[in-house]
Order: C-alpha cells, then sequence, then structure tokens
C-alpha cells in the first residue's frame, strides 16, 4: 500500500513537474518566438522587462508581500544591445536545455557554460549574473521562477528540525524518501536548493524560525521541538530564497502558523523578518514566490527589552539610519501600525538586544520561561 | 665689540650722502643708455653677451658704491654724530669687498644654488644672449652647445653662436660686468630676463674650479679669430687678460665661449636637454646642435623657418603701467621743463588734451595740479596725487605693434617637430593690455602620438620665447591650464589638477613688461587680464581639440559597432534557432533580416 501511494505521489510530482515545465518551455519559446516574427517582419525585436526598484514596489495587504509593479522597461535591439540581447537569447536557449534534460545549472555553471557562446561568452560572472536577473524578472510575469528555468541558486539552505517528515521523490527510481526531521540525533536536515517537488507530513501547530544558529542548536538539543510540538528552521541571517520557499510551501501546504524570533534590532527585524515575511525591495519580481505572508513576529520585540530587563548594546549610526529608513521608505512597515509604534520604541530607547541576551537569566531560560510565556499570547506577536 | 658701535652709526652722516648722490647718478645714466639709442647700438657690437659694451670706466665703482649705501642704511639704525677721519676709513675698508665674497652669498639669486642648476644656468645665460645678439645682427641663429665632464661634478661647457662675433677692445669689459641688466626700464619684448650675464657664469666657474674661461670671437671673414683667456680679478672686480692669441677657425662669424664649472649633469624637467627643446618649441628659427656627457650622438634641433621673427619695437611706456616711485624718478630725471612737456615725450598716448583730462582729475583727488610747473619742484605729495590722476584717467591703450609673437604655423611646426604628434592646434590671441603694458597670449596643444596617455599633461610655459623652468604650480599659465574645463574638450581631468592625456600643452606670453611673481623670474604673475588671455587661448584651442577628438570617437564608435553587428547577430541566430528548432535557411534569413535592421539604424 506504501507503494501505491509513492507511485501516485512520484506520479503527481511527476505531473505538476511536466506541467510546470511545459510552461517553463512554452514562455522561453513564446518570447523567441515574439523576436523572431518581429525579425522576418523586418522590425525591431524587443524585450519588455518589469521595472525593477524601489519605486515599482508596492505592499499589498491582502496579498501579503512585496509586490512588483507595472512600470516596464523596453530593450529594443539596437546595434548599442546587440551584445546584451544575443546573451540573453543564448541564456534562454540554455535554460530551455536544461528543462528538457531535467538539469539544472547554478550561477556559476551558467557562466562556464556560456564559455561555449564564442564573441557572446561572459568575461565576468557578475556580467551572466545580471543577464540571469534579467531573465529571471522577464519571465516572474508568466509566473516562471529562477528554480523553473533551473537556475539554482549555490547559497546553502537552512536547517530544520522537529516534528516533519520530508517527503522527497526519486524520479529515477519511483521511490519517494521519507525524511524525519526527529531523527537527526544532534544535527538537522539541510533544506536542498530546489524544494518545489518536496512535500510534507506533520501534527506539529507551528514553525519557528530562528534567526541564529546558537538559539537554534540549544531548542534543537533539548528538543523544545517535542515540548512545544514544533518545528524548528534555522535561518542563519537573512534566509535564502530555498529557505523562505520552504518555509512558505510549509506553511501553503499544512497550514500552521510560523513564528519569527530574531534579534531585536533593526537589521533583524527589517531585513531578516521583513525579507521572510513579504520578501525584499530590490528582488520584488520574485517575492511572490519567496514569501511568508503567514508569519509573524514572536520577539524578541522591544517591549521584551523592557519586560525581560535584558542586557543591551547602543543602537549603532547604521541601525538608527536602517530604522528610519523602514519607518520612511518600506511599504510594509508604512502599512502596519504596530511595526511603526515598534520602531519608534526602539529608536527612542536608543538600544538593541540580541536573542542570546536572555542567557543572562540562565542558558535554558528561553526554553523554559520565555517561549512558553510568550507562546502562551500568540496574539500579541508583531504582524 | 662696545667700541665699535657708535663707530659704524658715525659713518652715516659722511657716507650715506655720497652713496646716495651715486646711485642716482648710476641710474640716471642707466636710464639714458637704456632709453635712448644706446641699448641698439651696442647690442649690435655685442655678441655673446647682453652686457653693454659701452665704454664707462666707473662702472666697478659704481657697483661699490651701491654696496655702500645698502651697508650705510643698513646701519643707520643706530644714530650718532659722525667722525670724518673714521667714516672715511670705513668707506675704504668697504670698497674692497670682493666681487667673490658677493658672489658666494648670494648665489640662490643668481641661479647657482645647487650644483645642476648652475649648469643649467650657465646654458641658459649663453643661449638667451647668443639669441638676442644673432637676431639682432640679422643672423639665422645656429647654436652649438657642448656639455662634456671633466670630473665627476665638473664640466666643460662650450657655447657657439653664428652671431656678429665682439671685438676685441671689448671683450675683457663684458666679463668684469656681474649683475647688470640693460633692460630694466626698456619697454621691448626681450629675452634676456636674468639680468645676470654669463659673467656671472664665468666667474662661477673661476670661483669653484679655479680656471679661466677661454672666449673665442670672429667679426669678419677676412679676419681671424682672437682667443682670449680670461680671469677675474676677484679683488678689483676686473678682467685679466691671461692669453691671448689670434686662431685659425672654421667659422666666418660668431663668438665661442668655454667655461669650466663644478656642476652635475642631469636629466629631468630641470635639465639643460629639456631646457634646449623648450628652446626650440619657441624658437622656430634658430637651429641647435647639443652634444651632452652621456648620449653619443649629439642632439640635433634644425629650425623649422628661415624667417627671423619680426623685431619687437620699443615703445615708450604707457602712463597706466607706470608705478609711483617709478614715476617720481622719471620725473627727477626729466630734460623736460613742464609737466605736461614731461607726460607728452616720456609717454606713450598722452597729448596735451589727455594732460589737460589729468590735470582735471587731480581737482577731484584734493589739489588740481598745475601741469605747466617743472617736473622737479613738485612735492611727493603732488606727484602722488598726479598718479592717482592719471591712474583714473581714460586714455588710449598702447599700441601693440612692439610684440613678436611665434605665430600659429610656426608654433604648429616646433609642435609636430619635438612630439611627432597626432594632432596640433595652435592659436595666437589678438594683443591686449594689461596696466598700461601691452601683451599678447599664444597657446599651443600637440595631442596623441607618442606622447604617453596616462600621465598629466606636460606643460610648457614661456615668456617672451624664454622657457620658465621651475616654479610651474605658482604661475599664471599653470593656473590657468588647471582652470580650463578639459572634460568638456574629451580629456580626463582630476578636480584641481592638469589635465590627463597624451597631451602637450605651450603658452607663450609676449610682452615689453612680463610681470612676474618674484625676482628670480620664473612664474608669471596672476594679473585678471593676463589669466583671462591665457584661458581663452587654452580655451580655444581645447575646442578646436575637442572637435577632433569627438570625430575619431565617432569613427572608432561606427567600426566596433560595425563589428558588434558581424560578431553578435549569428549568436541571435543560434539562440533562435535552438529555442524554435529553426532550419537552417530560416536562420540565415532572420540574420540577414537583421544585420538589414541594424545597418539602417546605424546609420540614422
Amino acid at each position: 500500500m506504501a507503494k501505491k501511494i509513492a507511485k501516485s505521489y512520484i506520479d503527481r510530482v511527476k505531473r505538476e513537474n511536466a506541467k510546470r515545465d511545459k510552461k517553463t518551455i512554452t514562455s522561453i519559446e513564446n518570447a523567441a518566438d515574439e523576436i523572431y516574427k518581429k525579425i522576418m517582419r523586418k522590425g525591431k525585436p524587443m524585450l519588455r522587462f518589469p521595472v525593477r526598484s524601489l519605486s515599482n514596489v508596492s505592499y499589498d495587504k491582502r496579498k501579503g508581500y512585496l509586490e512588483i509593479g507595472k512600470a516596464r522597461k523596453e530593450r529594443t535591439l539596437t546595434v548599442n544591445t546587440v551584445k546584451g540581447f544575443a546573451q540573453t537569447l543564448r541564456m534562454m536557449g540554455l535554460s530551455r536545455e536544461l528543462v528538457q534534460t531535467n538539469d539544472f545549472a547554478t550561477k556559476r555553471d551558467v557562466y562556464y557554460q556560456s564559455k561555449n557562446w564564442a564573441e557572446a561568452k561572459f568575461s565576468e560572472q557578475s556580467e551572466s549574473d545580471t543577464v540571469m536577473d534579467d531573465i529571471e524578472a522577464l519571465f516572474s510575469v508568466d509566473d516562471v521562477s529562477r528554480e523553473q528555468l533551473r537556475f539554482v541558486p549555490d547559497e546553502h539552505g537552512g536547517a530544520v528540525a522537529g516534528e516533519l517528515v520530508v517527503l522527497d521523490p526519486d524520479l529515477d527510481t519511483g521511490e519517494v524518501e521519507r525524511i524525519d526531521c526527529t531523527r537527526f540525533g544532534s544535527g538537522a536536515y539541510s533544506i536542498p536548493s530546489s524544494v518545489e517537488h518536496l512535500s510534507f507530513e506533520t501534527k506539529a501547530k507551528f514553525v519557528l524560525a530562528i534567526e541564529t544558529g546558537g538559539i537554534f542548536q540549544r531548542l534543537q538539543s533539548h528538543k523544545f521541538w517535542k515540548t512545544a510540538d514544533c518545528i524548528l528552521v534555522s535561518m542563519a541571517g537573512v534566509p535564502t530564497r530555498s529557505t523562505r520557499r520552504f518555509i512558505r510551501r510549509l506553511s501553503d501546504q499544512i497550514k500552521i502558523p510560523v513564528y519569527a524570533f530574531v534579534d531585536c534590532d533593526p537589521y533583524g527585524i527589517s531585513n531578516i523578518y521583513r525579507t521572510l515575511k513579504v520578501g525584499s525591495g530590490n528582488a520584488a519580481h520574485i517575492n511572490r514566490f519567496f514569501c511568508v505572508p503567514s508569519a509573524s513576529y514572536l520577539g524578541v520585540t522591544p517591549q521584551d527589552i523592557i519586560d525581560y530587563d535584558l542586557p543591551t548594546h547602543p543602537l549603532k549610526d547604521v541601525d538608527i539610519k536602517r530604522a528610519k529608513d523602514a519607518l520612511k521608505n518600506d511599504p510594509f512597515f508604512q502599512s502596519k501600525r504596530q511595526w511603526r509604534e515598534a520602531l519608534e520604541q526602539l529608536l527612542k530607547m536608543g538600544v538593541r538586544a540580541e536573542q542570546q541576551s536572555l542567557a543572562m537569566w540562565g542558558l535554558n531560560y528561553v526554553i523554559e520561561t520565555y517561549l512558553p510565556a510568550k507562546l502562551a499570547n500568540s496574539k500579541k506577536f508583531l504582524p | 665689540m662696545p667700541r665699535k658701535k657708535p663707530q659704524a652709526s658715525r659713518t652715516q652722516a659722511a657716507s650715506k650722502p655720497t652713496a646716495k648722490k651715486k646711485v642716482s647718478k648710476k641710474k640716471a645714466s642707466k636710464k639714458s643708455t637704456a632709453k635712448k639709442t644706446g641699448t641698439a647700438a651696442s647690442r649690435r657690437q655685442g655678441g655673446l653677451f647682453d652686457s653693454e659694451p659701452t665704454a664707462n670706466s666707473d662702472r666697478p665703482k659704481k657697483k661699490t658704491a651701491k654696496k655702500t649705501a645698502k651697508k650705510s642704511i643698513r646701519k643707520s639704525a643706530s644714530t650718532g654724530q659722525g667722525d670724518m677721519a673714521i667714516a672715511e676709513k670705513m668707506a675704504a675698508k668697504q670698497k674692497d669687498i670682493s666681487v667673490s665674497e658677493f658672489f658666494a652669498k648670494n648665489r640662490h639669486l643668481l641661479g647657482f644654488d645647487s650644483p645642476a642648476r648652475a649648469l643649467l644656468t650657465t646654458v641658459r645665460e649663453a643661449v638667451d644672449n647668443s639669441l638676442d645678439a644673432c637676431e639682432e645682427a640679422s643672423v639665422l641663429p645656429e647654436l652649438i652647445i657642448d656639455v662634456r665632464a671633466t670630473e665627476s661634478t665638473q664640466h666643460v661647457v662650450t657655447i657657439r653662436d653664428n652671431g656678429p662675433g665682439i671685438v676685441r677692445e671689448q671683450l675683457p669689459r663684458i666679463f668684469a660686468r656681474l649683475l647688470y641688466g640693460s633692460k630694466f626700464h626698456s619697454r621691448k619684448q626681450t629675452r634676456g630676463q636674468q639680468g645676470i650675464g654669463i659673467s656671472a657664469a664665468g666667474m662661477y666657474g673661476t670661483l669653484t674650479t679655479g680656471k679661466p674661461m677661454r672666449v673665442t670671437s670672429r667679426t669678419s671673414r677676412r679676419k681671424p679669430a682672437v682667443e682670449l683667456v680670461l680671469a677675474i680679478d676677484m679683488a678689483k672686480n676686473q678682467p685679466v687678460v691671461k692669453k691671448e692669441s689670434e686662431v685659425e677657425v672654421e667659422w666666418a662669424h660668431g663668438t665661442e665661449v668655454q667655461i669650466e664649472l663644478e656642476g652635475t649633469y642631469k636629466k629631468g624637467k630641470h635639465s639643460i636637454d629639456s631646457f634646449l627643446d623648450q628652446v626650440s618649441l619657441a624658437n622656430p628659427h634658430v637651429k641647435i646642435v647639443y652634444s651632452n656627457p652621456i648620449d653619443e650622438e649629439p642632439i640635433t634641433w634644425e629650425r623649422v623657418s628661415k624667417v627671423l621673427p619680426d623685431a619687437p619695437n620699443e615703445i615708450l611706456p604707457h602712463p597706466h603701467g607706470v608705478e609711483l616711485g617709478i614715476l617720481m624718478q622719471m620725473m627727477k630725471e626729466t630734460s623736460s621743463r613742464t609737466v605736461s612737456g614731461f607726460l607728452c615725450t616720456e609717454f606713450c598716448r598722452v597729448t596735451p588734451n589727455v594732460v589737460k583730462k589729468v590735470s582735471d582729475e587731480t581737482e577731484g583727488l584734493g589739489k588740481k595740479i598745475d601741469t605747466d610747473r617743472h617736473p622737479k619742484r613738485l612735492s611727493s605729495a603732488d606727484v602722488k596725487i598726479l598718479h592717482k590722476g592719471i591712474e583714473a584717467t581714460r586714455m588710449m591703450a598702447p599700441p601693440t605693434n612692439c610684440l613678436s609673437p611665434i605665430g600659429e604655423e610656426l608654433m604648429a611646426k616646433t609642435l609636430r617637430r619635438n612630439f611627432d604628434p597626432e594632432l596640433v592646434i595652435t592659436v595666437t590671441r589678438q594683443p591686449s593690455v594689461y596696466r598700461g603694458n601691452p601683451f599678447q597670449v599664444e597657446a599651443g596643444i600637440a595631442w596623441g602620438g607618442e606622447l604617453p596617455g596616462d600621465d598629466l599633461a606636460s606643460i610648457f610655459r614661456f615668456a617672451n620665447r624664454v622657457p620658465l623652468q621651475y616654479e610651474q604650480g605658482a604661475c599664471a599659465i599653470t593656473q590657468s591650464i588647471v582652470g580650463t574645463p578639459w572634460k568638456n574638450y574629451e580629456i580626463q581631468q582630476a578636480r584641481g589638477a592638469l589635465p590627463t592625456g597624451p597631451l602637450a600643452v605651450l603658452v607663450h606670453i609676449a610682452s615689453v613688461w612680463v610681470p612676474f611673481t618674484s625676482e628670480s623670474k620664473k612664474a608669471v604673475a596672476s594679473y585678471d587680464e593676463i589669466l583671462k588671455e591665457m584661458r581663452l587661448a587654452i580655451m580655444e584651442a581645447g575646442r578646436k581639440l575637442a572637435i577632433h577628438l569627438r570625430k575619431k570617437r565617432r569613427l572608432a564608435d561606427a567600426e566596433r559597432k560595425k563589428d558588434y553587428i558581424k560578431t553578435y547577430i549569428p549568436q541571435i541566430g543560434i539562440a533562435l534557432q535552438d529555442i524554435l528548432t529553426l532550419s537552417d535557411t530560416q536562420r540565415t534569413k532572420a540574420e540577414g533580416n537583421l544585420s538589414e535592421v541594424l545597418e539602417r539604424s546605424r546609420k540614422m
């Protein structure tokens, strides 16, 4: 019976994959065809890219992420753009080939692949990265993500521990690997770079996304996930794309809340938490795939600093600048009254506190006192 | 020493008046020679040396008199009653100050402060004087310069010109003079600016090596050359002819001087090589053959013009350029019997009508000056008012035909010869006036070719065709080059710096009276009028340069874009064929269409 389930799961994943791949290929072919037709009519072909800047970003409460606006920039094929055009088309061709051969390439791989393109090759990886960003933006309009284009990030994913079984189908053997995240001993499950094919089984009540490896390790080794009935995810700073996508898919599939537990400073709030929840400002074209709108902010809040009498450090100039910038320019914080108040409170206090400052009250104070107290009152979390 | 003090102070009463008298007499004589026919006549006789060969037996005494005057003025700080006998004794003693001592103390003023500079100064003085002499005699100058090491810090410098030569009787006198400038009061564009003369170099040589100088001169093909070995009697400040002979030389006329002196030979910005290179830039009619101790082959600068520059005319000073002190001096020395007559005869652009206007102006300044008075009877307060009145009166600008610029065409030729650049631009401005002095600015730019592209531009500064090699930063020429918006002319320039690029910039100011920042005459002073003219000249040249550079860039761009089309269209073809599985025919067709579209858009 397990085998049967596995087969149907694999078939489903395959079907979904095939559907996605077909969409990717169609998108690429349509774009190329449009150019080809224009050339055959002796016209000047052009590509239309969404404008990728903060001025073209808005926050929609209902959608729950920073969304790229309608502004488009056109790149017409001229003598000056002919090189970039050729490179863009060649990279689109590469993406199509990757889909067809069911393979993937990292940014660095793509850079080296381009060495086969004679004159259209890149001389620096930064050049190929730019073209890749352009292509990603180009196809994000068709709801095709970079991962679907088979360009995968080389960055490291986060770590997961707790009451979660990850189903990872091996399409070649037809078997589904069941990864039990409670059984990594003192280690943890490492999120792969592509998570689209994964599915989940869990009875956990919530996901706890943690900024620092230190706190994650403490909660993991004391099996906090068991006592609190949750899934622990270590973000290790600003969460990578795959970590964000993993949490997103988890929350989409099993509909449990995501709580963020980060340092109480403008970086933890406006960079880590904001990026996790609504995406980043300068890559807004991909936010719809990489945000976790269901996330809320457990702590450490500015009020916690007072309530728990935490040891603090003074805010640095860069912190103050970041907080003011968030209040002034960030559409997400602007739309949330609680956040505006919290940031203003933080600025007024002029201090910051780390997650690990809780250790002042005892190494396991965070497990025994802080988290249970906070979780008992989840309505007070910041949005 | 307490006894000496009263003695010293006593001298004042006795010696000061005498000294004063002598000074004024000296100035008077100098003035008259410079102003009247003396200059031209004597210069025509002269060869290598710009000092005037007018027989003037009291010359050495004057020198001493000047010293005495200085000394007594210094000592007059403490006053006291004079005792004639002691004062006279003192005066006698003061006469004995040797030229060598004076020289040793004032080396830096004369350009002999370092061994490297001593060598350069020697060549500079000789070249200036030779060129002035040749031009006076209407001979196309040809200079043969040889610098040879005898020891590591000792060199023999030999400089020969093809000038008119100097007659035997005059030769020793010329070398007896030190620090005599005939051109100080002359309103004429001349080279000799240092006022030192090569005699100083000869003396420096004798002082440092003990070797006498050797002078050979020939005035005509019909006569043999005369060679003198000259030493200087330091105590008496007089020339001593050590040896005299008639020699056979292969040249028809001219003067050759040979001086052995302590000095080091160096390459670089302040080198003799660089100096001569610059001389050749500003003097297209000059041929120079130069041998130095390092290079095996002599360096030759062939002349690019067989025409002598127009001899500059001498003009009377313009009233707006005269300083109060000089005005007072002139009024004391004039032979005119009325102020009005004085102004009309000793200045240009002054007519009785102008004098009347000046007189009217003085009325508004507190006291109307009666211009029928004798000029010598005006009090210094009156002269001051008169001076202000002159300044306030509008009058015609001075004539400008007294200037002799290099000229756009010849400047371009020398720039081409010396730098072999891709492009040369030259600009000669119309003459202009600052403080009553006519002046004219020229600018030349050489661009590209072998000029180094990553360095700051090379700057070549000239005043009356003489290269300025020191104090570049303090010079109005440098300021105006830095102040030019080179970025507008397609040339890189860091803020407040010289432009960067394969660039040589030449700026020449010709004037009857070039204003220098200091006595050493190394940098042109920043008068607004001068800065403005320089800036306009450089900007005009810059605009022309920009036109060329933009055209060049457009052509290069077009070429590159043409390449672009050829290079990248096949890549677009490959990608489209790949994605859309096109046939080869379809691909070729698409590539053809695309080339056509892009070529069309490029031409538009």
